[in-house]
Parts: C-alpha cells; structure tokens; sequence
C-alpha cells in the first residue's frame, strides 16, 4: 500500500523522535519508560482484565472465541483547548440527532422541507413506521450515543459513524483507566488528567432525569440484558453494579395494564426507566421478531403509552444509518441553525449514478461500507484489498448500489503504541460518550480510544485486530484537592 | 348497506398458562364509505383491556389476561354501514405517506417468480390503475385460494412457489410484485360479506391490498376474488404486511400447545 503521511497525535507531522510542545512530558515518559517495563504493565493489566472477564466474542467464528480485547499501555491524550472544540461539536450533533428523530416519529418537517429523500428515511427498514406518533417521556429519544470520530491533523477532526442505538464501550473507558491509575501513577502525577469515573453517576443522572412525569420523584431504573451469553454482558453487569441499579432479563419483568413491572423477592416493583441492552428486534415479540424469546411482550405498548422510558428509545436506528449519515451536515445545520462544528468523512452515496460511477472508476483508493453492516464486516479497503476482493465488491455495488456508500481512505491519526519492536506509532479512532437528559447534554471528559495493531492497518474494530487505550483529556490547570 | 360481523376468537391450551399478553387489532375506523355504528369487544375471563393507536393508525387494545389461564375467547360484534367507492379509500386516518409502503418486508420480499410475475404487466401498455388490475388478475388465476389455511408465517416467495394459500398468502403475493412495479402496496385485514353464505362461519377473518395510484390515492384489490372492494367489504386494520396487521398477535407464559379456533360472520341481519 501507498505511504501516506499519517499525522502523529503526540509527535506531529514530521514523526520525529520530539514530541509537540504541549506533549513534551508525555513523549519523555514514553522515552524513558524501558520498554520491557511497558511490556510488564501491560500485561498485568490485560490480566487484570481476563480476571474481571472483559472479553468479547467475536462473531463470524465457529467457536465464538471468547477473547479480551489486548490493551494499550500509551495513552492517547487531547490538550485541554482540543476536548472543548470536541465537545462542542458532540453537542450540537447530538442535539440535531434528537430533534431528527423527535421530527421524524412526529410531524416529519425535514421530508417535508426537502432536506433528505423521503424514501431514504421512510423506506428505510431502520425507520419503524409503528412507532411513528409516539413521543418518549420529554421528547429524548437517543440518550446515550457513541460518536466515532477519526483525525487527519491538529486541528482536523472528522465523524465517522453516529451510534445512536445501544453503543458499547464504555466499560473500557473506565476499566482502562483504572488500570493506568493503578500501573502508571507517574503519568498522572506528569499533568492533571480530566477524571471519568464519574461516568456511572452521570449515567444514573441522565436516566433518572427522563422517567416518565409523574414518575420522576424517585424513578427505578433498570437495566435489561439480553443475558450472559451476550458479548458486551461484562459491560451490561459492571454498569448496572456501579449504577447501583438492577440487572434484569426479559424474564424479570412483565408488563400489566400498560405498566412495566419487575419480579423480585418482595414482590412486584414498577418500573420507570429501562436501560436496554437489548436491539429493538427482540424488544417486544408482539411488534418486532415475533419468534424472539428475549422480550417483554407489551413492552412497546407500556412505551408509546408514556408509562415508561426506554433508553435510548426504539427506532433510533435510522438516525445513525450510513445511508442517513451522509445527510448529517444538513441535519445538523436544519436543527441547529448553524453548521455542523465537527464535519463528516467525504462521503459518496452509490444510489445516485455519478457517485457510483465514481466508486467503481477509483475502488482501489476506496473504503466501500455497506449501510446497514457493522463492525467492519461488509466493507471493502480499497488500498489493502486484494484484487479478487475488489471485483467481488464491484459484482455486488453493480447489483445492489443503494446498499452501499464510500469514502476516502483517510490518514488516520497515529499514537505510538507499545509493538514487539518497541513503541511505534498505529492509527487509531476515538468514540466518545454523550448523554443527554432532560437537564441537558453531559460529556465524561474520556471515551474509547480504539488503535489498530497491525502496522500500516485502518482497521481499528475489536473483531478484526483492534485494540484499547485509555484515552487521557488534560485539565486546563492542575485539579484543586486532588482526587 | 348494513353489515352485521361476528369474529370471534378462541384459544384453548393444553396446559393451565401462567400468563397471557395479546396485541388486537380488532377494531375499524370510519372513513368514506364506511361507517362504524357500533362495535364491541367481549372476552369471556378477567382481562385488562387497554385501547391505543398504533403508528399505522390502527386502533389496537392489549389485552392482559392473569393465570392460571385455560383457555381465552374474544368475541367481537359490530355493525358498519358501507357504500360502494369502486375500492378507493378517502378520509381513512392516513398516518404514514405512501413512500413508506414501498419497502420489501420479510413477509412481502419478491422470489424471482414473483419477480417475472411482476414483469408480465410491466412492459404491458396503459395505466398504473390498468397494471394494478392484471396484476390483480394474474394472482387470482395463478393461486388457489384456500379460506381456511392456517397462517404460519409463510411468505410471498413460499406461498407463489406453491400455487395457493389463504387471503393473507394472495395479499401478501400482490403486495410483493406491485412494490416490484413501484407501487406502494399494503396488507389490508378485513370482513367480506359473501351473500350466498352470510349465515355460516367462515374459519378465518380476510385480507387483501391497497395499492397506492397517482391521482387516485390507496385504491383496495382484493385478489382472492379478482375484485376492488366495494359495499360487502369492512376494513379494519393496515400494515406493511400480515404481522402489523393481523387480528390478534398474541404471546402465553407457560407450556403445552395451544389450538386456535377462529370464526367470522358477515351478514345483512343482526
């Protein structure tokens, strides 16, 4: 593949040994920390967590191969001026992401108004016309929403994909931190780090602040799993402990007269808020997958009811589809009055002939996604496919154009990285966290930082080579009584 | 005219359940050239009723029912008065536009034969309305159409391959191969009055397609009779397909089998 000219976030553009000024600590630690002593933190921090059992299955594997994902031990850091800049952007686009799906289920203003194609959302099988009407408790619907974002240069910030159903992650945000507190005081003891183990009361804030009116003088929140079989239950179990809230299955709860209750011990407990950890489909047998065992049945009536919150609410989907992701910069600038502060990736929507005449012309040079694919399955890197790969992709573009969009294969940012030959930089990706309730939008100063290991790789997805780091935003000035 | 419908709807277990949750869709609106005079919901144990609407527009009751549950037998009663509007539907509380309907589902998604059924009208001169018609007619005569079958979940492409089904399976075949023509198309679920048997009970409630024609809106084609509905027919609810729209969608706690038993009259007398 081509050398591109990768912007390194601690180094700069010029990849030298020195690092950019505000850095200068950080790049002598990474200097002066042997790395066999790198190593050995490392992997006592990976222990660590195969003991908490962090894993995740990967899918597409026989066996479903229950693996932690390997751990970083460089942080990644943001100054103090990039996170507020960050969070700006995060705010007004998860705002116009609320207002959208807030119109959409409702009056439908922007089809209407001719910013994006009506079949491109009402067509779409993400858009749930049953749930079309139904307002959720103070009109939220997406409360918790990993956006990822990629970086080309200091100041070149770029959203990749909006999470907007039920985004995973978090845990390793907290867990990776805890873990450099523990192996790395030093660092921390170097500059003031913004903290994230609030996270969990924020959370707790945010879902307590959406119950249903009425209900909100002291709202029992659960959280629904699919169960220990799911690959993010670690997460589901860890969060809901913190929270201290009850994990709960399907089985645990019932719904009577339009109200959610659960079972316990002492009897039946109505519920207020659900944290779902569950993909609409298997919500609710009576209004999605009818054959699925993990729902409720009445789930949904008790939510278009008002009698409770669902977090995020069902049919959220269509606002992070790839397909609606290519219109986010108008989204943003409909609802917000004012451009998008954080832009997209370049994106060319092969449902309209030019573009994909385009895409076909250039696929060597072209990440192709499939809109409704994850996880990196279904996607096609140009630059380090092989040509048989190429012309399977071409095969199915030709076949099937409106099921795929593509973008430029963007120079990623690099952060050195512990490697067998020592620290060397890898491209990474950053999904912070965004919560919104009804007393507004909270951001953990943190998120998930997601490097690809393989050198030269863009591929930064857990399941295909990806690992953590923790992800370490400088306060403007040290922390006053220290924490 | 006057129409007088009976449906009623037993479920007998084979083992006491200790729960059971049912979604209805059991209830007509009004709109031009029907008009709902009355209409009742009976369920024969201690239920919880709770009326809604869904995002259809549909008017939908959960009905919540305790165990130990034995058995559960809703009767429905209503009269509607109908006038003929040769199958177009106007002033129905339309709450989705049309482009919502031209999605595939996995119900209504297009085999290839459904595909080269699809193509036959297409390249056939005249109007969407004359296209809409012969498609009709095409998947009259190619299906048989057998009232009682059971509904299993069969789709379009399975039901087509067969050569026959119920009113669902047909509805479910031309609402496929008119998305295919890029006619918004959905299921429909319904009474019909067949004169020369109002007085015996049919095994199941009916249902056929409206497909949406420029200039003349949803227009209702009902294949198991080649005809649009007109006068003898009772719309009451919509979807995409069967599932968002079928009568009852119902979910038991407990084990054993089930057996469902459905009977509907339609007739001029009460």
């Amino acid at each position: 593949m081509g050398k591109r000219a990768a912007f390194d976030e601690i180094r700069g553009h010029e990849g030298g040994d020195a690092a950019r000024p505000e850095f200068a600590a950080l790049g002598s630690w990474i200097r002066d920390t042997p790395p066999a002593e790198l190593n050995r933190r490392q992997q006592a921090a990976e222990a660590a967590f195969r003991q908490l059992g962090i894993t995740f299955a990967v899918y597409g594997e026989a066996e479903a191969a229950e693996r932690i994902i390997p751990f970083d031990i460089v942080p990644r850091v943001f100054t103090a001026p990039e996170w507020a800049r960050l969070s700006e952007g995060l705010v007004q686009r998860v705002v116009a992401i609320n207002a959208f799906l807030d119109d959409v289920y409702g009056a439908r203003r922007i089809i209407a108004d001719g910013v994006v194609p009506p079949e491109l959302i009402l067509a779409n099988p993400q858009f749930r016309p049953v749930l079309a009407g139904a307002r959720p408790p103070h009109g939220i619907f997406a409360h918790i929403c990993g956006i990822d974002l990629v970086r080309t240069g200091p100041e070149e910030f770029f959203v990749l994909e909006d999470n907007a159903r039920t985004p995973s992650g978090v845990s390793y945000m907290l867990e990776n931190r805890e873990a450099m507190l523990r192996l790395c005081p030093e660092l921390f003891e170097l500059f003031p780090v913004a903290p994230v183990d609030d996270y969990p009361d924020a959370l707790h804030g945010t879902l307590r602040s959406v119950a249903p009116r009425g209900r909100s003088s002291n709202p029992v929140c659960v959280l629904l799993t699919p169960g220990h079989f799911n690959s993010a239950f670690y997460e589901h179990s860890f969060l809901a402990d913190s929270m201290g809230i009850e994990l709960v299955e399907a089985a645990d709860l019932v719904v009577d007269d339009d109200i959610v209750w659960m079972k316990t011990i002492e009897g039946l407990v109505r519920v207020d808020v659900i944290y779902r950890r569950l993909d609409d489909d298997y919500l609710d047998p009576l209004v999605f997958l009818p054959e699925s065992v993990l729902g409720v049945p009445g789930l949904v009536s008790a939510y278009m009811a008002g009698n409770v919150t669902l977090v995020n609410a069902p049919g959220t989907g269509i606002a992070d589809d790839k397909a609606i992701y290519s219109y986010m910069p108008e989204i943003v600038k409909y609802y917000t009055g004012s451009e998008a502060k954080l832009p997209n990736v370049e994106t060319w929507r092969c449902r309209e002939p030019d573009c994909l005449r385009y895409v076909l012309d250039n696929l060597s040079d072209l990440v192709v996604k499939l809109v409704d694919g994850s996880g990196g399955y279904g996607m096609l890197v140009g630059p380090t496919a092989t040509r048989h790969e190429i012309e399977c992709f071409r095969a199915a573009l030709v076949a099937e154009p409106h099921r795929y969009i593509a973008q430029p294969t963007l120079a990623l940012s690099t952060v050195p990285t512990l490697t067998e030959q020592g620290v060397a930089p890898r491209h990474v990706d950053f999904r912070p966290f965004v919560l919104s309730g009804a007393d507004g939008v909270t951001i953990v100063p943190g998120g998930l930082t997601r490097v690809a290991l393989r050198e030269g790789s863009l591929v930064v997805n857990s399941s295909q080579g990806g690992g953590t780091k923790d992800s370490l935003i400088l306060l403007d000035r040290p922390q006053r009584g220290g924490r | 005219m006057r129409l007088f419908v009976h449906h009623r709807t037993d479920y007998r277990f084979s083992e006491p359940q200790d729960r059971v949750v049912q979604l209805l869709r059991l209830v007509p609106g009004s709109h031009i050239g029907q008009n709902v005079v009355d209409w009742r919901i009976d369920v024969d144990c201690n239920a919880r009723l709770r009326p809604g609407r869904d995002g259809f527009g549909n008017e939908t009751a959960m009905l919540y029912i305790d165990g130990p549950v034995h058995a559960v037998s809703l009767a429905v009663m209503g009269e509607v008065l109908t006038q003929d509007q040769a199958g177009m539907v106007a002033g129905a509380a339309e709450t989705l536009p049309p482009v919502l309907y031209i999605r595939a589902t996995p119900l209504t998604a297009a085999s290839e034969s459904i595909r080269a059924l699809a193509a036959e009208v297409e390249g056939a001169d005249g109007t969407a309305l004359d296209r809409a018609h012969r498609l009709m007619a095409l998947v009259h005569r190619r299906m048989r159409f057998v009232p009682g079958r059971r509904i299993d979940g069969r789709n379009a492409a399975t039901a087509y391959a067969e050569g026959e089904g119920n009113a669902a399976d047909l509805a479910h075949v031309l609402i496929a191969a008119a998305r295919r023509l890029g006619l918004p198309a959905r299921y429909v679920s319904g009474h019909v009055l067949r004169p020369a048997h109002q007085h015996e009970w049919h095994e199941a409630a009916h249902a056929w397609a409206e497909l949406h024609i420029a200039d003349f809106g949803w227009i209702g084609f009902d294949p198991t009779a080649d005809r649009c509905p007109d006068d003898h027919y009772v719309r009451v609810a919509i979807g995409l397909d069967h599932r968002d729209a079928a009568p009852v969608s119902g979910t038991r706690t407990g084990g054993g089998s089930e057996v469902l038993d459905v009977g509907v009259r339609v007739g001029i007398e009460g």
